[in-house]
């Protein structure tokens, strides 16, 4: 018969061995697919990567056309859809006291937060595709805007709230008209944690596929018009994985190790920027 | 009760009445606020002392289901009224507050920025007018070579001199103190306590403390409030030596509060 | 000043006052509006669909494009057993982690662990997709299914679920990489939740001689259970709606089976599989009202966990 005492010992020193089991099993994991795509991807790194078209089957090639559609949907979904956030997210922290527009904004974005990325791209596909007859970088750039607002919104949303009141009502105090203290004080203070949310913005779309896969499609070939079907990375890892073709496979496997390594480091890169600005504040 | 007043009133406040929601926080306060003096209001947490202070320059507008009624007279004409234009209201009635409040920026632009909004003046000029409002506080000698950093970046004691230099740098008529040394270090309260009683030459100065030996040293006049009254309201060496009511006795001496 | 200026600026500034909040308030009208239309498009483009089957389309397992019969149990089941499949297994690893991370790690090791955790949840879906397909799905086929089918399919009662070919790729294997993808999400919420629990209130409960786990269950965990129920639905919400991962391993199947081991379909990877090589308009606008399910699942998922949040702080007063 164990006292009291030492069962509640025996169970604190169990649950706390599965806690520390817990962490194990998380890191075993980022461990597992990292030491994956390290071995799978990096004998398909190489300069041609960055020089070459995607190829046909057989035939030598590299992913240039794929990191330029890439680069290019990313940046305007990210400009189309920050400016809007930013705004959005103004209004509920700083005029979303009274009315009913805020809190249902609020609800609102919680639920486009948690909406299914596939489900946005078939929305682009429905008003978009379907109304200009094809494909297109713009359609795949609308939809990763549509995945960057409601991350903006609740950012500046957050970050915004963390302002003090008392620096509004000092700005206030010098008789500064409201649009000037938002723009020029409350913004401003709270401008390192709005990047952020736009760099973590940008790390989770340029990753996206689901929402690419009806509205910009691919391209085999060099394009830099955003009218017509455009490759991608996310895209062509799909399509590549998936097929019988080793030579694409490998491909498919170096663009996961080039793509997975850009968003982790930007995940690090926001993070450190956001740490550094709240500890010289 | 007013005899005492030497200077003409800046600030003339009549039946004023102030709700938060439906919770009466101001009891019909009447009150004449001395031009160029200090005037201090003191009092229990919660007696309405910010409150009333934060009135003169509405400050409470930016929050919903918060109002006042009745009059404050600046020179005849209603604070209150809807006709009132705020920011201009509030540049000419300045506000520091219980903690330093530097804007994300360099400390000249701290400076720069109120004055901006109502004067256009050529570089040269905003240069004489920061260095002018940074000598006021005290703070030019400390600051003078670093300009360009941020304001963040200074002692808290500096930070409220700077909020002090800002508030005045924009030439209001009258500089509102809500505790501005609560926050701070004896060393630099004694700063504060001094530069108070530099600026009363040119602004009135209200000053909201629950420091009783603070109102005692720097103001002209005082104020005592309690629950939303005004209970006595005179000369400071009167209120504090002689105090008229019960009550303002009870809470100097210690027996209250 | 001269007053002429200054009244002039004065104008100038209110119209500005009046312009920006104009502004700031139609973006936040235009992400009512984006709800709007995102939920209008879709069930226009399910229209056909709806007039062709009614409320058999919910009931009905077929899922046949050369007839022309669409059912959708399949991917409902699939996207909600993979979700459930996730949460079972996410929410006690999660709790472990931040528990971990807030009590027993030390102080110099947090950031680099949390850091760890939060990279987790950065690495795109179609990578665990492709690493699920090509890394765990064999791995899982050759060690664990097989174990699985000999302990666990052989018992009475829950055996049906867990019996069938090792195959690697099926129900179980996407739901078990969907609570790898969910792991980081609630973590990190429960970490932060945990993190911002007083010191004092700890101390208190330290104090009356309770063990680390006393008050993590007894004092820390009920403190912050908004905040915990909020990062499971963040991470509910994630698995209800995750496409590659899922489209890579769960075998893109229309028959409905008993076991986990079998494959299986779910609505995201069913869009992503089908809807571009769709054709006929009854197909795609099958398709269109299965992106209106999952939809509507989300949603109802979220206001049901508003819902309760709501109760809770209403119940505490807070």
């Amino acid at each position: 018969m164990l006292t009291l005492y030492t069962r509640r010992r025996l169970i604190n020193a169990i649950t706390l061995s599965i806690s520390v089991l817990a962490m194990l099993f998380g890191l075993f994991w980022l461990g597992w697919i990292l030491l994956t795509l390290l071995v799978h991807g990096l004998p398909g790194l190489s300069l041609t990567l960055f020089t070459q078209m995607t190829p046909p089957p057989g035939s030598d090639g590299g992913l240039l056309n794929a990191i330029v559609g890439s680069l290019l949907m990313t940046l305007l979904g990210t400009l189309i859809g920050t400016p809007i956030g930013i705004l959005a997210g103004t209004y509920l922290a700083e005029f979303g006291q009274r009315g009913w527009l805020a809190p249902v904004t609020r609800f609102i974005n919680d639920v486009l937060l948690s909406a299914p990325s596939i489900v946005i791209g078939l929305f682009i596909y429905e008003v978009y595709v379907t109304k200009v007859r094809h494909f297109s970088g713009w359609a795949g750039a609308l939809a990763l805007s549509i995945l960057v607002i409601p991350v903006v919104i609740r950012t500046t949303e957050n970050m915004l709230r963390l302002v003090p009141n008392t620096l509004r009502e000092a700005a206030a105090s010098l008789g500064a008209p409201q649009w000037k203290v938002i723009n020029f004080v409350t913004l401003r203070a709270a401008k390192a944690g709005i990047i952020t949310g736009v760099l973590l913005a940008v790390a989770r779309i340029s990753g996206e596929t689901a929402p690419l896969l009806f509205t910009a499609l691919n391209n085999q070939f060099w394009n830099s018009n955003m009218n017509t079907p455009m490759s991608n990375l996310p895209v062509i890892i799909f399509e590549y994985a998936m097929s019988p073709y080793d030579d694409w496979q490998q491909l498919a496997w170096a663009a996961s190790l080039l793509i997975t390594f850009s968003v982790l480091a930007l995940n690090i890169v926001a993070r450190v920027l956001f740490r550094q600005s709240a500890t010289t504040h | 009760m007013n005899d005492e007043i030497a200077n003409a009133p800046k600030l003339v406040v009549r039946n004023l009445n102030f709700y938060y929601g439906s919770y009466l926080a101001l009891k019909d306060i009447n009150l004449d606020i001395p031009e160029k003096m200090v005037t201090a209001f003191i009092g229990p947490s919660g007696c309405g002392k910010s409150t009333l202070l934060r009135t003169f320059n509405r400050m409470y507008e930016l929050y919903p289901k918060q109002k006042a009624t009745g009059e404050i007279l600046p020179d005849g004409n209603n604070i209150l009224s809807v006709k009132q234009d705020l920011n201009n209201l509030r540049a000419k009635i300045g506000m520091v507050f219980q903690k330093p409040t530097p804007f994300p920026m360099s400390i000249y632009d701290n400076i720069a920025f109120g004055v901006k909004l109502y004067e256009q003046m050529n570089r040269h000029d905003m240069d004489d007018r920061v260095e002018w409002a940074l000598k006021k506080a005290a703070l030019w000698n400390e600051v003078k070579d670093k300009l360009k950093q941020s304001g963040m970046g200074l002692s808290g004691g500096q930070q409220q001199r700077l909020c002090i230099a800002r508030a005045i740098a924009v030439k209001p008529q009258v500089l509102l103190l809500d505790e501005p040394t609560s926050a701070l270090d004896p060393i630099s309260t004694a700063h504060i306590e001094k530069l108070i009683d530099e600026l009363k030459e040119e602004f009135t100065i209200v000053i909201v403390t629950h420091n009783m030996q603070q109102a005692a040293r720097v103001s002209d006049f005082t104020a005592y409030m309690y629950l939303g009254d005004l209970i006595e309201f005179g000369d400071t060496s009167t209120v504090f030596t002689n105090p008229k009511r019960k009550e303002t006795e009870d809470y100097i001496t210690g027996r209250f509060g | 000043m001269p007053t002429f200026l200054q009244e002039a600026r004065l104008k100038r500034q209110n119209w500005f006052d009046i312009l920006f909040r104009g502004i700031t308030r139609l973006s936040a009208f235009a992400v009512l509006a984006l709800l709007a239309s995102i939920i209008g498009s879709l069930i226009i483009g399910s229209q056909p669909s709806i007039e062709a089957f009614g409320t058999h389309f919910l009931f009905s397992s077929e899922w046949n494009p050369v007839t022309d019969k669409f059912g959708a149990v399949v991917p409902i089941v699939g996207t909600l057993v993979t979700a459930g499949i996730a949460l079972l297994i996410g929410i006690p690893v999660s709790f472990g982690i931040a528990l971990f991370l807030t009590e027993l790690s030390p102080r110099w090791m947090r950031r680099p662990f949390g850091i760890a955790i939060e990279l987790l949840a950065g690495i795109p879906s179609i990578i665990y997709g492709m690493w699920g397909l090509f890394v765990f799905a064999p791995f899982f086929a050759d060690n664990i299914e097989p174990w699985i089918n000999h302990h666990i399919g052989t018992q009475p009662v829950i055996g049906p679920f867990f019996s069938g070919p090792p195959m690697g790729i099926g129900v179980l294997t996407a739901g078990i990489i969907l609570a790898i993808m969910v792991i980081p999400f609630i973590a990190s919420v429960m970490r932060d939740v945990f993190e911002v629990v007083p010191t004092m209130l700890k101390e208190s409960a330290y104090g009356l001689g309770s063990t680390t786990w006393e008050v993590m269950w007894n004092v820390v965990l009920p403190y912050t259970k908004i905040g915990v129920v909020g990062g499971i639905m963040l991470g509910l919400g994630r698995a209800l709606g995750e496409t590659m991962a899922v489209t890579f391993v769960i075998g893109n199947s229309h028959d409905l089976s008993k076991s986990l081991l079998m494959p299986g379909n779910s609505i995201s990877a069913a869009l992503a599989n089908e809807f571009n090589e769709a054709v006929g308009e009854l197909y795609i606008s099958s398709l269109i009202e299965l992106g209106l399910i999952l939809f509507f699942i989300t949603f109802v998922v979220l206001s049901l966990a508003r819902y309760l949040l709501f109760k809770l702080s209403q119940r505490e007063g807070t």
